[in-house]
């Protein structure tokens, strides 16, 4: 059964349930492809540590934005909408890593215009050690009968 | 150096382009399905909306795509007949990079804010704006320079779909 979240089941504090994935040179040259991202440090290993100095092949960032969606939209379901996604990346996620993912609620409301927002911290982490912090703000239906992805122009301020 | 430069920290030319709008272009193929559902793949994203043309119908008004496809449906292919240089998306980064004598670059902050929904056979339109560009830094990737450039998302029907701001950082290796 699909999951469809709405706003009066969210507070502040709570978690999303974690994901963990297993990465593999597979993941980050696939995700370089999916992401048109050709350039050599997402598939040559060569030059990922010789050109780059890096210790391998990493995951690029439009990837990383790929991940995060499907984190979020894996919990709000398909009605949730996303608004505004900011990360910030320290450290590279290389193949042989597992990458956790972490997130929780910092905030929930409903702008002027009726739209209903949560308001989220997520974490990439590998070995308990941040590699990219993300905030996300996502459009939730603030009843059954609610859909985000109805809103248009001046109704949709994200 | 110049009296802008001595102001800014900038080299006038630089300066200059600050706030410009740079290489608006259309990109080189519509937004597809293929490449939706290849993204989707690579992430294992199961959300309905991408593969459940029932549920796209219903709630998004027929298939869209992912948001955060954004930045792909921009970036030109690795080849194509008759092009003699490969081009670089983001070339506003590339430019920077060249002009300050930086051979690698790193990117460090992603903001996205996503406005009308993308659709399938949208033909995407960009632009490329250069917020900010730092005086000399260093880190400990190397010497170099940070900068911001937003890119502006707008489709066929001239609405914006969405903004991306990328925080860059240009450097020279240490040698040791």
């Amino acid at each position: 059964m699909t999951t469809h979240l709405t706003l009066d089941a969210v507070h502040d504090g709570d978690a999303l349930p974690e994901l963990a994935v297993e990465v593999t040179a597979t993941t980050i040259v696939l995700g370089a492809l999916a992401a048109r991202d050709w350039r050599p440090m997402h598939h040559d290993h060569d030059f990922a540590v010789n050109r780059n100095g890096t210790q391998d092949i990493f995951l690029n960032t439009p990837n990383q934005a790929a991940w995060f969606e499907r984190y979020v939209t894996d919990w709000t379901g398909p009605t949730g909408r996303l608004g505004r996604m900011k990360f910030r990346m320290s450290g590279s996620v290389f193949p042989g890593d597992t990458m956790t993912m972490q997130g929780t609620v910092v905030g929930v409301g409903i702008d002027e215009t009726g739209c209903g927002w949560a308001d989220l911290t997520v974490s990439l982490a590998v070995d308990g050690v941040t590699k990219t912090d993300c905030s996300v703000r996502v459009a939730l239906p603030t009843g059954p009968d609610d859909n985000p992805w109805a809103r248009r122009g001046d109704q949709w301020r994200p | 150096m110049n009296a802008s430069e001595a102001d800014t920290g900038l080299p006038a030319d630089v300066e200059a382009l600050i706030g410009a709008v740079q290489y608006e272009e259309v990109g080189e193929f519509p937004v597809e399905q293929g490449y939706v559902w290849t993204s989707c793949a690579s992430v294992e994203n199961g959300n309905p909306l991408y593969w459940d043309a029932d549920t796209a119908a219903r709630l998004t008004d027929g298939p869209t795509a992912p948001p955060t496809m954004l930045s792909v449906w921009f970036r030109p292919h690795h080849w194509s007949p008759g092009r003699d240089e490969q081009p670089m998306p983001l070339q506003v980064h590339f430019d920077l990079k060249q002009r300050f004598d930086l051979p690698e670059a790193v990117m460090s902050d992603n903001t996205i804010v996503f406005h009308t929904p993308v659709r399938l056979g949208d033909r995407l339109r960009t632009r490329q704006i250069l917020r900010s560009v730092s005086g000399p830094k260093t880190t400990k990737l190397g010497s170099g320079r940070f900068w911001v450039i937003d890119v502006e998302y707008l489709n066929q029907h001239d609405e914006l779909v969405g903004v991306e701001s990328y925080t860059g950082f240009g450097y020279r290796r240490e040698v040791s």
